[in-house]
């Protein structure tokens, strides 16, 4: 019989999940205004490879966090230059069209590679089990979501705003036009954080294998949920998809714990409700 | 720039005729349908997939009027097709089996539906409305699904009755009659909205499309002309829904998924929008490399769907119907 | 009892616009006679746009009031001011880039005749719309050009189409915001030759820069300045006022 706290640690556990899968497509949106929903599949990207290290190539789990973050990152990059960067300043729904089609092609890659059916994952045996934390009874698998969430958001705002390439980043997002006549290398500035946030959409992928399994319908069943909280949060702030991505954990875990028969519901009419009574999000920039 | 250049007279007999013009029925038309009507009488003719074929048509069309005539996006569309097709299963479950008139109330609940979705999302565009047409498909999936008890759930509306078309002709098994009905029901609908394009409401939806601001300095009712078209998009998809559930005498809760509501989208991205019979030619398109190429490599034809999907954004962005158009004015000026 | 023939026709009291800490407006009066020819000039930031859309009813002050034919319109959307008769053009044209100039006329015809309602009644069945259209066209100089796509028009059509559109509503009030704006001098000249002549019975405001159309075609001009209205004289007061040297150069 788990106690609130336990369901509030889980949905936070889930948000910061949904965080890390989703800042670098927020920062990406918000910088290009690129609507970018091939994202989720590098995140099943990143899942895929976790299942190749550690089932296939047999290294360890810790090893496979980093090679998905790297991959994903490099499998963004080379879309981002090679595809991409030619449909910057298209109208959304031609960007929700293009990346949509690459949807489809990753998943029928994937299917073809390893199958259609959920990949067996298996991590270390002290990321299984539970541990008495403060009287609660926490899963540490979900302990450690919750801490890599945090480091990374954490290493992220400090890095937005006391780096130099924070600030580049920032001036991006803030009026691209502008950075680049004052000299900034936007196209470089472009190309990392895609880099960057295609690498963390990885590593989320990775992260979730254990919780959410992997699959080659990934991508569409997680597709609706990244839309939510970067549109909910606001594009372009990292700290608004943190907010967003902990509200929907916490509303999606705790409502299918109390009302099962409501469930997805709740989150959909909170996303509905925001962006009507704030399209540009909750933390999003020209309001 | 003189004020007086040429006649008045010469220039306005060629305005009357451009418009004059713009309303004719060109051959392609005339044949289009007439294909349509033929399609009936060959032999061994696929009449199941036609008629799906046929209703895609039409549900892609009402989805034009919002997106490709008044520019409005929307990424839920399907909710209204699902809307149609549960009140028209309703019906036929619970002893109103005429299929005109169940028709006719499915359309008209989905049309109202419609009338207040539009009334909402007046202030909004761009991401937001997207999500939010989104969001709204997403709540009525999940209520739909989950109210298993009042709507089958993921079974479906069991029990659903039609009688036959005008009190003659049943439903068979071979889909001959389903076909007429979902010919005749998507030609008549089509009227309406051809006349309704070309009339000067049909301008003034472009008009907006084109330039809302200038639109408002012209004293243009923008607020209702959206609730208006949103009604009427809506009241079109309920009736393609109505349509399948009747000719299947089946529904369930895909009807308004969002699969649905975005494989509505790329079939009318794929045929073209602004022309009506775009909804129709990406329909062909789809439905008939989906058969085909599932038929293949049943696991790999997501592949080719979204290498097309990529191919045309990147160098058809038009779509098929608009780009014939163009091939066929550049070949008609050698 | 005030002549109704000789009360102002647009007037603002105690205009005050602010955008968040940015004020533009502070306190404006302003009061344009019916049938005036009147010209709005001033540096740029002076506020004559927003004004102009404070008169159209884009925005909406943070106080004051905009009075038109003695009625308070602050409150009115720009579509009620629009039929009640005010009609503007953008500095910047606001066209329907993908539809040819006949059809954007019809389109605003029927927008002013209320033809444009919900029907199945073909569009070329509206004689009347079509005919004023086209003899619009013709007024303008842009019969040649009937049928070509808009975009695709050179931009001294493209202004001239702009202000046909204002024209087309047949308004009481028309504001033309540097109708010029873009033109080489002699069409610049030319476009206002033509609406000297169109405008025979429409009060006419107009923002402008180049200080020949103004002193030609003005009967009163007013001065902003840092959101303030400095002076108000005919064409000759103006050119020799003092205030106006300082608001342009700087003393």
């Amino acid at each position: 019989m788990a106690t609130i706290a336990t369901v509030l640690f889980n949905g936070v556990a889930y948000g910061m999940l949904l965080f890390i899968m989703s800042v670098g497509l927020s920062v990406t949106m918000g910088m290009m205004n690129f609507v970018n929903l091939a994202h989720a599949s590098f995140s099943m990207l990143g899942g895929y490879v976790l299942v190749v290290v550690t089932q296939q190539l047999g290294l360890p789990f810790l090893v496979s966090l980093p090679l998905a973050f790297i991959i994903a990152g490099l499998v963004s990059i080379i879309l981002e230059r090679t595809v991409f960067r030619y449909f910057y300043g298209t109208d959304d729904l031609t960007q929700v069209l293009l990346t949509l089609g690459l949807i489809f092609m990753s998943i029928a890659i994937v299917t073809y590679f390893w199958g259609g059916t959920y990949q067996q994952i298996s991590v270390p045996p002290w990321f299984t089990g539970q541990q008495d934390v403060f009287g609660l009874t926490l899963e540490r698998y979900r302990m450690f979501l919750v801490a890599v969430g945090a480091v990374l958001a954490v290493v992220m705002i400090f890095g937005l705003e006391r780096t130099r390439f924070g600030a580049c980043v920032r001036a991006c997002v803030d009026n691209a036009r502008v950075a680049r006549a004052c000299g900034l290398n936007t196209e470089l500035v472009f190309a990392v954080t895609f880099a960057i946030g295609g690498g963390l959409a990885g590593l989320a992928g990775a992260l979730s294998a254990n919780l959410l399994g992997i699959d080659p319908n990934f991508p569409l069943r997680y597709l609706v949920y990244l839309l939510i909280v970067v549109s909910v949060g606001g594009m372009g702030t990292i700290t608004g998809t943190l907010v967003a991505a902990l509200l929907l954990g916490v509303a999606d875990v705790a409502g299918k714990y109390y009302a099962p028969e409501i469930g997805g519901f709740v989150i959909y009419t909170i996303t509905v409700l925001v962006m009507l009574w704030r399209p540009h999000g909750l933390m999003g920039r020209r309001a | 720039m003189s004020t007086i250049t040429e006649p008045a007279t010469a220039t306005r007999t060629l305005a009357n005729q451009y418009f004059a013009g713009l309303a004719r029925w060109s051959i392609w038309e005339i044949l289009f349908w007439a294909a349509l009507v033929g399609l009936f009488f060959v032999p061994d003719a696929n009449l199941p997939l036609y008629g799906q074929i046929v209703i895609w048509g039409l549900f892609a069309m009402s989805l034009d009027l919002l997106l490709g005539y008044r520019g409005i996006p929307s990424l839920g569309h399907a909710a209204f097709f699902g809307i149609g097709g549960y009140a028209a299963g309703y019906l036929g479950k619970f002893g109103w089996t005429e299929p005109i008139s169940g028709l006719v109330i499915a359309a008209l609940l989905a049309g109202i539906i419609g009338w207040l979705t539009g009334r909402l999302i007046q202030r909004v565009s761009g991401i937001a409305l997207l999500m939010v047409t989104l969001g709204l498909n997403l709540i009525l999936y999940d209520i739909v699904h989950r109210q298993s008890g009042l709507t089958g759930g993921d079974d479906g509306l069991q029990g659903i009755e039609i009688a036959p078309v005008l009190g003659l002709f049943r439903f068979d098994i071979f889909g001959r009659t389903a076909y007429l009905y979902a010919l005749a029901i998507t030609f008549v609908l089509f009227l309406v909205a051809r006349a309704l394009v070309k009339s000067p409401f049909g301008l003034a939806l472009l008009g907006a499309r084109e330039n809302p601001r200038r639109m408002i300095m012209l004293g243009a009712p923008l607020e209702r002309d959206v609730t208006t078209v949103f009604a009427i998009a809506a009241a079109f998809a309920g009736a393609a829904g109505a349509v399948l559930t009747q000719t299947t005498q089946f529904v369930s809760p895909t009807a308004l998924s969002f699969q649905r509501s975005a494989d509505v989208l790329v079939i009318l991205i794929i045929g073209g929008t602004g022309r009506l019979y775009g909804g129709f030619v990406g329909a062909f398109v789809f439905l008939f490399l989906r058969d085909w190429l599932a038929e293949l490599s049943p696991v790999y034809w997501y592949f080719w769907i979204g290498l097309l999907l990529v191919v045309m954004v990147a160098f058809f962005r038009n779509g098929i119907v608009p780009s014939l158009e163009t091939l066929v004015g550049r070949l008609r000026r050698r | 009892m005030t002549d109704p023939q000789n009360s102002p026709i647009l007037e603002a009291r105690d205009l005050h616009m602010a955008f968040g800490g940015l004020v533009v407006f502070e306190r404006l009066n302003f009061a344009l006679g019916r049938g005036e020819r009147h010209a709005i000039i001033g540096p740029n930031g002076a506020g004559k746009t927003t004004f102009v859309s404070l008169v159209t009813g884009l925005l909406r002050p943070t106080s004051g009031d905009v009075l038109f034919d003695g009625r308070v319109i602050t409150q009115e959307t720009p579509q009620q001011r629009v039929k009640a008769g005010i009609a503007r053009t953008f500095q910047i044209n606001s066209l329907f880039k993908a539809l040819n100039p006949l059809a954007s006329l019809v389109i605003a015809l029927a927008q002013r005749d209320g033809r444009a309602n919900v029907s199945l009644r073909s569009v070329s069945r509206e004689r009347k719309l079509i005919d004023e259209a086209n003899e619009l066209l013709v007024k303008f100089g842009l019969a040649g050009d009937a049928l070509t796509v808009t975009e695709t028009l050179p931009y001294g059509k493209q202004r001239l189409l702009e202000v046909a559109l204002a024209f087309a509503l047949r308004p009481q009030l028309l504001l033309l915001d540097e109708p010029a704006a873009g033109l080489s001098t002699a069409q610049g000249h030319e476009l206002f030759r033509q609406l000297a002549v169109l405008t025979a019975d429409t009060t006419v405001l107009f923002i402008e820069h180049d200080m020949n159309l103004v002193f030609r075609y003005a009967d009163r001009v007013s001065v902003f300045a840092a959101g303030a209205l400095v002076v108000q004289g005919t064409p000759d007061q103006i050119r020799t006022h003092a205030r106006v040297r300082e608001v342009y150069l700087g003393t």
